[in-house]
């Protein structure tokens, strides 16, 4: 027996040096560097999905979720039933399809028109400027808005009214708030967009454009038949990653656009829950809906990578 | 033909994208906010900084850009360059953990319960830690810190190098430009945010400028008989708005310059796949 142990202790060194806690120690420091990120995807982004569960509970907060009462599927029976279901879907479908139909296609022009821009310092000025409101908080976009278009002397109300035309209101309608939403969308974000598409523009080689013209390619063929396809898959990726963040495209800007006279057409999934939650203390309730939209979500863009993937495009995932 | 409209689209669309800064910096300075500007005047700076409120948000404001900037791209780094050794057990599992984080997460309520049980509420911590790393930020880091040649890594350690000074001494310095992007990013990140402060801070003393500049100009045109913000707002004449923003924007404009250029470097390292 003695002499066993005695055996297994001397084969140890030559055995372990190549087991996972050998290696794991080596890298010690490393794992010690990233102890506090990993603390922090844990608690901050795991632990809340933990907490998910609440959900199918009646939570109450003070005695958290080993306490509270089990509900099953209350309250996403009680969510698909409500009207306000409908006007949330409709109103989120519509703002995020019209993110997807007109700022979309706007950057990817954008970039095809700066890209046809000979002076290289006119390109970079107009780039300058362009980029500017990427970087202004949603707050400040709004609130220039607000300074702008309000009916109590804003300007554009000021030049309607000077044209002998009746003033409108902008804010505070919900004619004008889709129009309003996805104008300071491309105001704040078009010109942003473009920086990953007029790089991939940059790469395209040259002499593909010189082979075309001189086939007699004019320059709507060079586009559609070498530009276009030369970026074709960095417009997938892209798509690809907006489907990502489809349903909660502009959280900060809709809830800040928002008041009690557009509340039917602007109130989207994410303002519902802060609203309903956090504010009237449906903590349950709101959690469902916040998961049906998670989970929505997740399926957009497995299923866009899925479908990226079958038209031979190479996804990102 | 084409060209010329493409000069003048180009111009018009460049033009609006400045053009109402321009027009609410020019009003600030006027006396009455018309079309144009009449009269010069430092009147409606001299109210918002005598107004405690203001002074105070944007004091708050500095604190959490300054501090969390530092927090967020320390822990970023870090783990980045943990990351960034393909030899660490666990790392496949450890970077699916963070790239699940962008597809799913737990959502507003649950966060806010875990935000609420770490004793964060109502402290100015709640706007830097719980939003600390960002998967995205963290993994082109990773890349990057990937791109710089083992040998560099190696030869050093082989010197008798601890892992620190690897980090201090070899990386983080060929990092400079990534790390000075990631830290403009995560620091116009922090200045802009809004959403948290309302949704974690209820002390109206430690308001960050940006909901003290929504107060002054969104509530005080529009939520008629609203039930979300119960809190008294003043009316503040045209001007006075024009400055909160001018103000509350000035910052980002002084660091526009650095951030068109790094920024959009930062962009396309995001680019490149790995």
């Amino acid at each position: 027996m003695n002499q066993m142990e005695a055996q297994t202790e001397m084969a140890k060194p030559t055995k372990t040096r190549n087991t996972l806690a050998n290696r794991m120690w080596k890298v010690r420091w490393l794992y010690f560097f990233m102890a506090p990120g990993i603390a922090y995807f844990l608690i901050f982004k795991y632990y809340p999905m933990w907490g998910v569960l609440m959900a199918f509970q009646r939570y109450q907060p003070h005695v958290g979720l080993w306490g509270s009462q089990w509900v099953g599927l209350r309250h996403f029976r009680r969510f698909f039933s409500e009207p306000e279901f409908w006007m949330l879907l409709r109103n989120t479908l519509y703002i995020a399809a019209l993110d997807l139909v007109i700022y979309f296609p706007f950057t990817i022009i954008l970039a095809l028109l700066l890209n046809e821009v000979r002076s290289e310092i006119y390109k970079r000025t107009v780039q300058t400027l362009v980029y500017v409101p990427h970087f202004l908080s949603w707050v400040v976009v709004v609130g220039i808005c607000y300074l702008l278009f309000t009916t109590e002397g804003g300007v554009i109300n000021e030049i309607i009214a000077s044209l002998g035309f009746e003033k409108i209101n902008f804010l505070m309608s919900e004619r004008w708030f889709r129009p309003m939403i996805i104008g300071q969308i491309i105001w704040k974000d078009a010109g942003w967009g473009t920086i990953i598409f007029l790089a991939a523009l940059a790469g395209v080689d040259p002499n593909l454009y010189e082979a075309a013209r001189i086939d007699g390619a004019n320059r709507w063929r060079l586009l559609w038949h070498v530009t276009l396809p030369a970026i074709r898959s960095v417009i997938v990726i892209l798509l690809i990653l907006r489907m990502g963040n489809f349903l909660d495209l502009g959280f900060e800007q809709i809830f800040l656009m928002l008041n009690a006279l557009n509340r039917e057409v602007g109130e989207v999934f994410d303002t519902y829950v802060y609203r309903v939650g956090l504010q009237q203390g449906q903590f349950s309730y709101s959690a469902a809906v916040g998961l049906f939209k998670s989970v929505v979500g997740l399926i957009l863009v497995i299923g866009s990578n899925w479908i990226a993937k079958r038209f031979g495009e190479e996804g990102v995932y | 033909m084409f060209d010329a409209a493409n000069i003048i689209f180009l111009s018009l669309f460049a033009l609006a994208a400045v053009l109402p800064f321009i027009y609410v910096i020019s009003s600030s300075f006027s006396v009455t906010a018309g079309l144009i500007p009449k009269k010069f005047t430092l009147e409606a700076y001299q109210y918002i900084f005598s107004a405690k409120t203001f002074y105070r948000s944007l004091l708050v404001s500095v604190y959490v850009t300054s501090v969390g900037t530092m927090i967020q791209l320390i822990l970023t780094s870090l783990m980045a360059y943990g990351l960034s050794y393909r030899h660490v057990p666990g790392r496949s599992m450890l970077l699916l953990m963070v790239v699940f984080t962008m597809l799913f997460s737990g959502g507003m309520i649950p966060t806010y319960f875990v935000v609420r049980s770490t004793g964060l509420l109502n402290t100015l911590w709640s706007l830097m830690i719980p939003n600390a790393i960002s998967a995205f930020n963290l993994i082109i880091l990773k890349n990057f810190f990937q791109s710089i040649p083992d040998e560099l890594k190696e030869s050093a350690k082989i010197d008798g190098a601890h892992e620190l000074v690897v980090l201090f001494r070899i990386v983080m310095p060929l990092s400079l430009p990534a790390l000075a992007a990631f830290g403009l990013f995560y620091a116009v990140g922090l200045w802009n945010q809004y959403f948290n402060a309302i949704m974690y801070i209820t002390d109206q003393t430690k308001y960050p400028v940006q909901v003290v500049l929504r107060q002054v100009i969104i509530l005080a045109y529009g939520n008629i008989g609203d039930s979300t913000d119960m809190e008294e707002v003043p009316y503040y004449g045209q001007s006075i708005r024009m400055a909160v923003i001018v103000v509350a924007t000035i910052p980002i404009m002084l660091v526009y310059p650095f951030l068109q250029k790094h920024f959009a470097k930062g962009v396309l390292l995001g680019s490149v796949k790995g």
